[in-house]
């Protein structure tokens, strides 16, 4: 990402068409917050990106979620508004700090905005984030548009701080990048109070927490007061009796627009439960029916107060609950007449996303494909899709930072079955700033058997490009200390002669490295560079071309896994040995190659050449 | 319409452009006084994955997510994506298609086949459907990436408010690169109305 220009905020008090993401970077602006810090992840990352671009307020992308939240609580102890952002698994990688920030509370309002991925667009599970507002004792809103989040984001702050303690906004996928018209206002700032010490409160050894948590449960109950007579919880009374509906978030909207006449209480929020207008909804309905996404979260608390409900029974514990899925379920359990069947969609072939002509990742993941005998333990990034066609070369992906703990497992618990087997482990730059670089020390101080290959393209690829460590840019764009990685993983305990620089790009000297190292029965790690495509940093070269006339249709090419490269036509054929082989002769786009030549390396007879223009060069990493 | 709002499903591939385009839509249809939501569902990486953008506008919206059977009108920008989406089509619905193919690895590497003739299908199935090459319109206008706003100029004559209003958006869009940019894109925004001014092919 090149530098960000400070833009002019908008207007006070103009109707913008905003995603809730940028819903929610306004409204922390405008609430004086002075401190705001997140780790890229979808579907939050463009909360940060937003408030980067308005003036009078600190923003880092940090390293990862727990760093984030710490930088924010350590802001909050100083009086400041602060504020981070993450995706739902990156509440996991802050979960240390924040069952404990618990228990010290706050100072400076604190707003921790957690995005869950319902659906999984993009992620490795769907786990449902109410469950830590419950776990950690705090308070969590519930916006059901970006209206909702802009409003909920101000009403945070102000509760955090009348009650010293930070609060959750839960944003799902379907508020953070849903565009709607919203009304914005204006910044108030907001002057530190200044940091006060006091040991009892900030030192949370155990004879002091076992004097705050008394505390949190006072405040549990206090809490759930002020839910009960929250403006965000409302009761809508309808018409239609039969089936009242409590629900929250972006299923409110699915609901109102299923069932217009139904009465229905919307949790705006939603920990502590309101359970007493809940008890006055059972009362005016025939049926009680929880709407929720993902879990029976506030069902389960509906039913142990001792009210009858429905869930999770009825609806699915996966997904999104969308009007179609809502008005099935609704009429099955009313004993309706069922409504026809939608029309069967047409049966289309999937189209996976690929990685991009030029991508670094199919120099890895080529000549990682034409390796036998090994197995390699990935992680979380586009890289990622190396698991898929053409190259089916990952065999693990768990959460950020785990290849190389799992390599070194494997390592470890390896039997004779596996005795001759290659154990590698691959992971992106910035997976191995975020959470990886604990595991590399724990490899070389326990004496692994592996090969890592650190895919370093400078930038946080999958989430849109970001600046990290290893691009020597900050959030803004301005110049930042460049991570020097060879030096990195030197003082992580690799020797300095297992450390191997590759361009990703030459795969026969890539292809000889791996097996060079997999065969040295110690940590090995393979630093091999090549900008992201999409950034500042890739110079496209010029494309290449097929010489028909050369091209025997060997297929060779689009092993590559390139989606430049086309199919023109197919043709079987019998060897003289009687074998039937299929070929397949190949053109390249030119519009979409950006001449990295990776294509050209498996062509047996030659037929790849340049056009005009710009070749590519060889290329050192920066530093 | 139901409740006076209008459906609009934008199909795509990642990287064409489908977000940006419906975005342009969205402000054009609040221009015009009414409140609208617009939603995406984009796969895990930056390129090449299935896009769709839901846009829904009326009095007053409240699902973002369109209903499979309830679109007023698909605006493919791709004929096999147009096809995986045309049964989110109302029986009466209209469907707009760049007959442009974008084959992807997984079909170059011999695993699935790409329809054989996609549009013909959605014809076949009974779909009002008017198709044209944006890529090549595009190309004639000298730049491969107009075809956005040819794609827009095609919808402009099939929304529920005039078509400058929607050319005033995309204006707008381009009026800091100056006015030679706004003229090629006022010309593919023309070129996008011609050719989906032809008439829609019954079944």
């Amino acid at each position: 990402m090149a530098a960000v220009a400070a833009l002019a905020p908008a207007p006070n008090l103009s109707r913008l068409l905003l995603s809730g993401n940028e819903a929610v970077a306004r409204a922390v602006w405008e609430s004086g917050c002075k401190v705001a810090a997140a780790y890229p992840g979808t579907p939050s990352t463009e909360i940060l990106e937003a408030l980067c671009t308005y003036p009078d307020i600190y923003t880092e992308w940090s390293v990862n979620e727990k760093v984030s939240m710490e930088v924010a609580l350590g802001a909050s102890m100083m009086g400041a508004r602060s504020f981070c952002a993450m995706k739902h698994v990156g509440l996991n990688v802050a979960a240390d700090p924040l069952m404990t920030l618990t228990l010290t509370g706050t100072v400076g309002g604190m707003v921790i905005a957690v995005a869950d991925d319902v659906g999984m667009a993009s992620s490795q599970n769907e786990q449902d984030s109410r469950f830590y507002a419950r776990f950690a004792h705090l308070p969590m809103f519930e916006p059901a548009d970006s209206q909702e989040a802009y409003d909920m984001v101000h009403a945070a702050f102000e509760l955090s701080e009348q009650h010293q303690v930070p609060v959750f906004v839960r944003m799902t996928a379907r508020i953070c990048h849903v565009k709607c018209v919203t009304q914005v206002g204006e910044r108030v700032a907001h002057e530190p109070a200044g940091f006060v010490k006091n040991a009892e409160r900030w030192v949370m050894v155990p004879a002091h927490a076992k004097r705050r948590i008394p505390l949190m449960f006072e405040r549990d109950a206090v809490l759930r007061e002020v839910s009960e007579h929250s403006p965000l919880n409302v009761l809508e009374p309808g018409k239609d009796r039969r089936v009242g509906f409590v629900t929250s978030g972006p299923a409110y909207m699915h609901v109102r627009e299923a069932f217009p006449d139904a009465p229905v209480l919307k949790l705006g929020m939603s920990n502590p439960l309101p359970l007493n207008m809940i008890k006055a909804l059972a009362a005016m309905v025939d049926t009680l029916v929880v709407v929720e996404e993902v879990e029976p979260v506030v069902e389960t608390e509906i039913r142990a107060a001792g009210i009858a409900v429905h869930g999770k029974d009825i609806l699915p514990k996966i997904g999104e609950l969308a009007p179609e899925v809502l008005t099935p379920a609704i009429n099955r359990l009313l004993n309706n007449e069922p409504a026809p069947p939608p029309v069967a969609a047409p049966a289309v072939f999937p189209r996976p996303p690929t990685l991009c002509a030029s991508c670094p990742h199919m120099g890895i993941y080529y000549t990682l494909s034409q390796l036998k005998n090994i197995i390699v333990a990935g992680d979380i990034g586009c890289y990622t899709l190396g698991a898929g066609h053409p190259w089916n070369a990952l065999d693990t992906t768990i959460c950020m930072g785990a290849a190389v703990t799992v390599a070194h497992g494997m390592d470890k618990g390896r039997g004779a079955v596996d005795k001759n087997k290659k154990i590698l482990a691959v992971m992106g730059d910035s997976t191995f700033m975020h959470m990886g670089m604990q595991g590399l020390l724990d490899a070389t101080y326990n004496n692994s058997n592996i090969t890592f290959l650190l895919l370093d393209n400078g930038t946080v690829g999958m989430t849109g490009g970001q600046n990290t460590p290893a691009n020597g840019l900050d959030i803004r764009g301005n110049p930042a200390p460049r991570i020097d990685f060879r030096k990195l993983v030197e003082a992580l305990g690799v020797k300095p002669e297992r450390v191997r620089e590759v361009d990703p790009y030459e795969m026969p000297k890539l292809f000889k490295v791996i097996r060079e190292e997999t065969k040295i029965e110690e940590v090995s790690v393979i630093l091999a560079y090549r900008p992201c495509v999409l950034t500042d940093e890739f110079k496209a070269a010029r494309a290449y071309h097929v010489d028909d006339d050369k091209c025997t249709g060997c297929g060779n090419c689009i092993d590559v896994g390139c989606p430049a490269i086309h199919v023109t036509h197919r043709e079987k054929v019998v060897k003289p040995s009687g074998k039937e082989v299929d070929l397949a002769f190949v053109r390249i786009d030119p519009i979409a190659c950006t001449g990295c030549g990776m294509c050209l390396q498996p062509c047996a007879p030659d037929a790849i050449m340049q056009v005009a223009g710009p070749r590519v060069v060889a290329m050192l990493r920066p530093v | 319409m139901e409740n006076n709002i209008t459906n609009i499903l934008v199909c795509g591939i990642g990287g064409q452009g489908v977000m940006t385009a419906t975005e342009i839509l969205a402000e054009a249809a609040i221009a015009e006084g009414h409140d609208a939501k617009k939603t995406e569902v984009a796969g895990m990486a930056q390129r090449g994955g299935v896009v769709t953008s839901h846009l829904r506008f009326g009095p007053k919206v409240l699902s973002p997510q369109i209903a499979p059977g309830t679109v007023h009108v698909l605006l493919g920008f791709e004929a096999a994506e147009a096809l995986r989406w045309s049964a989110y089509l109302r029986p009466d619905g209209l469907a707009l298609v760049n007959d442009s193919r974008l084959v992807p690895p997984v079909v170059e590497i011999g695993l699935f086949d790409y329809p054989a003739d996609p549009i013909g299908e959605m014809r076949a199935a009974g779909i009002r459907t008017v198709s044209f090459d944006a890529a090549t319109i595009a190309s004639n206008l000298g730049d491969l990436r107009l075809g956005n706003t040819v794609m827009l100029g095609a919808i402009a004559d099939h929304l529920p408010f005039a078509a400058d209003v929607l050319l005033r958006c995309i204006e707008a869009r381009f009026a800091r690169k100056g006015a030679a940019i706004v003229e090629l894109n006022r010309r593919a925004f023309a070129a996008g109305r011609a050719a989906a001014a032809q008439e829609a092919v019954p079944a």
